[in-house]
């Protein structure tokens, strides 16, 4: 019967290795001795929901907003790193005004993650009063991006070959208030995650990734820079405008002189970056040129060029997790691309919490695998083979484990 | 850290040790920005028996970055594409290298790159359950994405009878009645 189950049930349809930053449940299993980690295995693929196959059977335009789905909080970047692959396939040029636009849309996302990542972080650790501090500042980058766009998380803001929406001046001043607002609370925020004794003891060489292994892992954006390896595609190869502003790899060193790649190093790094992108946006809105939003605005005739255009290209840009990378061929005869690949920055994460969770407590669990920012439901599920005896600790139980953990710290 | 090598050198580099097995390769230079910095993708296809001397020998190079494996049905072959990029952690000097490799469907093998760059596990083990291609001597040859108990032979991304749309249209045929 359970035979008959399978075929007929759902498991026949997810097709396509579709990777939304980890936002849905992901298995791991430990392997521990009393309270540490020998060894850890993670099984992948709960949730697919075939979109690059969906995509193989859509035209340019709407896999956009497809694209815009694969992940709620890189509603921007997913689009962006396809709209680019398109481009380059088809030698589509951008307007520059559109290029500063991308700019400002991709900070304020990245802004809005990792103030969500570190609400994460410490609800992880049992700090629920800095999870309302920080998503209290994320709530104004919302609104924010909502005067922007329109819409608070699906943005549907790209096109190819441009921008929908302009940033006319009156809307200049809501983004200073907003930018000012979050320069004034930044401050309390790099003191309660930096200087707190508590976060230190519990985040400090704690799920360690070296240099070596975060190379060779090939693991990307915040995690792999904690680790000291200058790798960020905005300062590498730069995209959109970037390559106009005067940018640098943020990795911790710039802060404390060195790296360590544990925990701590990865908050940093974060911190970091959430300065920097406040600083890309009011440069980037200071010296937005004047222009076109679009180099095609007919939807028709573009659809019909790339229609014409047999090709392939690879689009990057650097989501607030890590690289992402999408790679598109058109045949020159279709409209819907022969193939889509869309590879999301956790996907090459993956690897690198094996050597980060190996020989940590099963309190640490938490904040080591939220570290690369995965998001909360990694730790949904977790099998942990005990003598042989296998349990099931669920997301419930070591939060408390970890919270319990925290407050034996600071007595 | 020694010299960057420029795209052109780079080709050059790989066209005297392997000759006429790179089947072609394109410089593709594209601007960016209001200063209209520029870019840089290049895009080489090799023969398949060139495989792994030809990682090695990027590797030799420059420790890359691979991003990740992406394959395409071609009909009679299926096409690999290996998007590496080389010389990361310097401004404006990142260069992305975009390897193809084809292998013919009635014997679809490649080898493992995972002694050289460990990372690849992941994309590879994604390559054997979509594609079907059998990667020979993969340390973890495990399904990655797809349940276990999804059908042995047939894999999402072929477009060829191995393909699922025999089993779309039951599934459109179920929902009907």
């Amino acid at each position: 019967m359970a035979e008959k189950q399978t075929t007929k049930t759902t498991y026949q349809i997810p097709i396509g290795p579709i990777h939304p930053a980890l936002k849905e449940p992901v298995m791991f299993e430990f392997e521990i001795d009393g309270e540490r980690i020998i060894d850890v295995d993670v099984q992948l693929g709960h949730v697919h929901r075939a979109i690059e196959w969906t995509g193989m059977r859509r035209n340019p335009i709407q896999i956009i907003y497809l694209a815009e789905r694969i992940c709620g909080i890189c509603s921007f970047v997913h689009p962006f790193a396809f709209v680019r692959a398109v481009e380059n396939a088809c030698d589509i040029e951008v307007p520059e005004r559109a290029n500063y636009l991308r700019v400002v849309h991709g900070e304020l996302e990245r802004i809005a993650s990792h103030m969500l990542w570190a609400g994460v972080a410490a609800h992880e650790i049992g700090f629920d009063s800095v999870l309302y501090l920080t998503w209290e500042m994320r709530e104004k980058v919302l609104d924010l991006t909502e005067i922007l766009t329109g819409n608070r998380v699906t943005k549907a803001i790209l096109t190819i070959g441009g921008i929908r929406r302009d940033i006319t001046e009156d809307l200049k001043p809501k983004i200073a208030e907003t930018m000012k607002y979050l320069k004034d609370n930044y401050k309390h925020l790099a003191h309660v995650y930096l200087d707190d004794k508590t976060f230190k003891l519990r985040s400090q060489n704690c799920g360690i990734l070296t240099y070596e292994d975060a190379l060779k892992l090939c693991a990307v954006g915040p995690t792999t820079r904690a680790s000291g390896v200058k790798k960020d595609v905005r300062v590498d190869q730069p995209y959109a405008a970037y390559s106009d502003f005067d940018m640098d790899y943020m990795t911790p060193d710039k802060l404390t002189g060195e790296v360590n790649g544990d925990v701590y190093d990865r908050i940093i790094t974060r911190l970091l970056e959430v300065k920097q992108s406040i600083e890309l946006i009011e440069q980037a809105v200071d010296q937005l040129p004047a222009g076109d939003l679009v180099s095609e605005p007919k939807i028709p005739k573009l659809l019909n060029y790339i229609k014409k255009t047999a090709g392939e290209g690879i689009g990057r840009d650097e989501a607030p997790r890590g690289e992402v990378i999408h790679y598109v061929k058109f045949d020159g005869e279709h409209e819907e691309p022969y193939t889509w690949k869309v590879r999301a920055s956790t996907y090459n994460n993956i690897l690198p919490w094996i050597p980060m969770l190996k020989g940590e407590q099963i309190a640490d669990i938490p904040i080591v695998a939220a570290s690369t920012d995965p998001c909360m439901s990694c730790t949904n599920r977790v099998t942990v083979i005990d003598q042989n005896k296998r349990y099931m600790l669920d997301k419930e139980q070591l939060h408390k484990l970890s919270v319990q953990k925290t407050r034996r710290l600071m007595k | 850290m020694s010299k960057n090598k420029t795209p052109e050198e780079i080709v050059k580099y790989f066209k005297e040790e392997f000759k006429t097995k790179i089947k072609s390769a394109e410089i593709k230079k594209r601007t960016t920005g209001s200063k209209k910095k520029e870019f840089v993708n290049i895009w080489i296809r090799i023969d398949k028996s060139i495989f792994k001397p030809f990682v090695k020998h990027l590797c030799d190079l420059t420790f890359p970055h691979l991003a990740v494996v992406s394959g395409t049905d071609l009909g009679k072959t299926i096409e690999l594409n290996y998007h590496f990029s080389i010389y990361f952690g310097q401004n404006l000097k990142e260069i992305s290298l975009n390897m193809g490799v084809e292998i013919p469907k009635s014997k679809p093998e490649i080898e493992t790159v995972c002694d050289l760059i460990p990372g690849a596990l992941i994309t590879e083990r994604e390559k054997q359950e979509m594609l079907g291609v059998k990667v020979i001597g993969i340390p973890d040859s495990r399904r990655l994405f797809l349940p276990d108990d999804f059908p042995d032979d047939v894999y999402p991304w072929r477009k060829d009878e191995k393909g699922l749309e025999k089993y779309i249209k039951n599934l459109h045929q179920g929902a009907k009645k």
